[in-house]
Parts: structure tokens; C-alpha cells; sequence
């Protein structure tokens, strides 16, 4: 049990560290001050988040890990992030509907998960939820101003959710671990997080004038380990400290 | 239509301050905007639990030119200050 439990809260905390990654990419390459002090401060969220779920991995002793070892002396495929959150910052359209479909499934999650049966997961969901729930805001409120801003807002934010779609279906796979832990009342149930989800995010592209792409196709391999060619990149600037001088610290 | 976002004066209420002070100003496109981004920029550090912006150009400012005429003349009537009178002792609290 404590080997799944070690598994889930490394995927929680893939997803949290990638994305958190991506948005520090922008630290001080926003296009404007604020919103780059918005985006390094929810970046900053997530990675305490990380710390949380990583911390709590390590004190369960599976594997022999620290912290710091979770984090950055993994191999690509250990990483079990889904594939949304490793997309680039094309542009601030990607970036910003990257994070509206993220937050909304995270804010989802989060809620179901300060029910968990795991005391320390859920004290975890407890703290992290008041922060996406400004995240959610954020990033919802600048989907309403690019869908409905300017014609060419617009358009950018019609093809970043066009081409950004297709990658959302993989946050509501069940893997093997997960359809067990939520059995037993640790992990959340993702199917009915789907229809939450699915609802919100309609009732606000409406509000931001974008049509959601009809099309079945979806990506998929991330939370197995299968990743699209950016982790590669990601990881070897995350990883590059750890890799260099190994053992480092602060 | 100009091509930068509209300034905002930014407000905020510290834990123990009664009183909102200025803290600085930021772009934003709209008071919902310039909230959010005031929460971003000017509360990281904990410093309020109270935001208030206002669009710069309502802000009606004395203009410096005329300092001589506004403020100089309060220079010597000292008679102005409350300090010549004697406080009863159960007056409290002042």
C-alpha cells in the first residue's frame, strides 16, 4: 500500500513540478510586469505543492529517496506528469488556456481530495486548494478577455485550445494505482471530475465567444511514463545542478 | 485608443493599520484586472488584508506651481496648533 500511495503522490506532484517549471520559463519574459509577477507567483505555488507531496513521499521510505533525489534524479520515463502540462509556452494564448484546463481539473481534484483518507494528502489538498482557486480565477478571467478581447486575441486563443484539446482527455485516465487507491477512499475519482470539469470549462468558453473543438482524438502516455520530446528538454535545465555537482545543496 | 493599459493607484490595509495607504500604481485594463494584479504585485509579502485602486487620471492633484499660495501661508501662525490649551486629566485617550 505504501509503494501506491508512493507512486500517486509522485504523480500528483509530476504535474505540479512541470507545470510550475513551464511557468517559470516566463520569469521576466511576461508581457507585462504584472502578469509576469502573476505567472512566476503561481509557479511558485505549485512548487510548494511539490514540496509538500515530495516530502511526504520520501518520509515513506519506499525507495531510499530524498526530497531533492524525487525530484531531479529521474529518468524521463519515471516522470509521470501528464502531457498538458509539459506543452511550451507558444505563445501567452498557450500559455494562458494550458492553465485554465489545468486549474479548472486541479481545483476539481483538490476539492475531492481534502476528503482523502490519507490524513496528510488531504491536510495537503486543504492548503493548496486556496491557491487554485486563485489560479482558477486568474486564468479563467484572461480566457474571457483573449476569447472576447480583440480579433486577433481571439484567433490566437481559438488555436491555442484547438491545438491544447486534444491533451486534456489524459487528466481523466485512471491508471492502475489510482482505480485502487480511490477504492479505498485516497484518490479521487477522476471520471466524476471529468463532468465537472467538462461543464465549467463549456459555460466559460461560451462567456469567452471559443468553440470547443468537436474532435475525439486525444493524446495520451504521460502518466505511463511516455512523454512528448519536450520533458527531455525540460529536464535537462531542471536537472542540471543536481546532474553537475551532484549532491548540492543550498 | 492608446496602446498601453490604463495606470492604477493601488491602496492597500496593512493587519494593524486602521487606514488604507498608497503603495505604488500598476497597468490594468479594468478594476477587476487592476485588483488581481495589485494582489499580485503588492500583497506577496503579506502585507494586507485590503486592496483599493483607482484610475490614475482620477486622481485631482494640486499642482506643485502653486505651493508658494497653498502651503507657505501656514508657515508662522503657530496659534494654529492645538498646543495652548491645558488638557482636563479625565480626558483620556487623545
Amino acid at each position: 500500500m505504501e509503494q501506491k500511495i508512493y507512486d500517486y503522490l509522485l504523480q500528483l506532484g509530476d504535474n505540479s513540478m512541470i507545470l510550475g517549471h513551464r511557468l517559470s520559463e516566463l520569469c521576466a519574459h511576461g508581457p507585462s510586469l504584472e502578469t509576469d509577477i502573476a505567472l512566476t507567483n503561481i509557479s511558485l505555488d505549485l512548487f510548494g505543492q511539490v514540496r509538500h507531496y515530495f516530502q511526504y513521499a520520501a518520509k515513506l521510505g519506499v525507495a531510499g529517496k530524498t526530497e531533492d533525489d524525487i525530484a531531479f534524479l529521474r529518468y524521463a520515463h519515471e516522470y509521470k506528469n501528464c502531457l498538458l502540462v509539459e506543452q511550451p509556452n507558444t505563445d501567452f494564448a498557450y500559455v494562458i488556456v494550458r492553465q485554465f484546463f489545468y486549474d479548472l481539473y486541479h481545483l476539481h481534484l483538490l476539492q475531492d481530495l481534502t476528503e482523502s483518507q490519507d490524513k496528510q494528502i488531504s491536510a495537503v489538498a486543504h492548503k493548496s486548494l486556496k491557491e487554485v482557486k486563485y489560479h482558477s480565477r486568474f486564468s479563467s478571467q484572461w480566457m474571457k478577455r483573449l476569447g472576447d478581447g480583440t480579433a486577433v486575441s481571439h484567433e490566437k486563443t481559438q488555436a491555442a485550445v484547438d491545438y491544447l484539446q486534444p491533451y486534456t482527455a489524459e487528466l481523466f485516465e485512471m491508471t492502475p494505482v489510482e482505480a485502487e487507491l480511490q477504492e479505498a477512499g485516497i484518490a479521487a475519482d477522476l471520471m466524476a471530475i471529468k463532468d465537472r470539469w467538462q461543464h465549467d470549462v463549456m459555460e466559460l468558453l461560451k462567456e469567452a465567444t471559443i468553440t470547443y473543438p468537436t474532435n475525439e482524438f486525444s493524446h495520451s502516455g504521460g502518466k505511463k511514463g511516455v512523454h512528448t520530446e519536450h520533458l527531455g528538454y525540460i529536464l535537462s535545465d531542471l536537472q542540471y545542478m543536481q546532474r553537475a555537482y551532484p549532491e548540492m545543496s543550498w | 485608443m492608446s496602446k498601453e493599459w490604463p495606470i492604477w493607484e493601488v491602496f492597500i490595509r496593512s493587519k494593524n493599520g486602521l487606514d488604507h495607504r498608497h503603495v505604488g500604481s500598476l497597468h490594468a485594463t479594468d478594476s477587476t484586472m487592476a485588483l488581481e494584479n495589485a494582489r499580485d504585485v503588492y500583497t506577496r509579502r503579506q502585507e494586507g488584508v485590503s486592496i483599493w485602486v483607482v484610475e490614475s487620471i482620477n486622481i485631482a492633484a494640486s499642482n506643485p506651481d502653486n505651493s508658494d499660495a497653498l502651503f507657505d501661508p501656514a508657515i508662522d501662525k503657530a496659534y494654529r496648533h492645538p498646543t495652548f490649551y491645558k488638557m482636563p486629566k479625565e480626558v483620556k485617550h487623545i
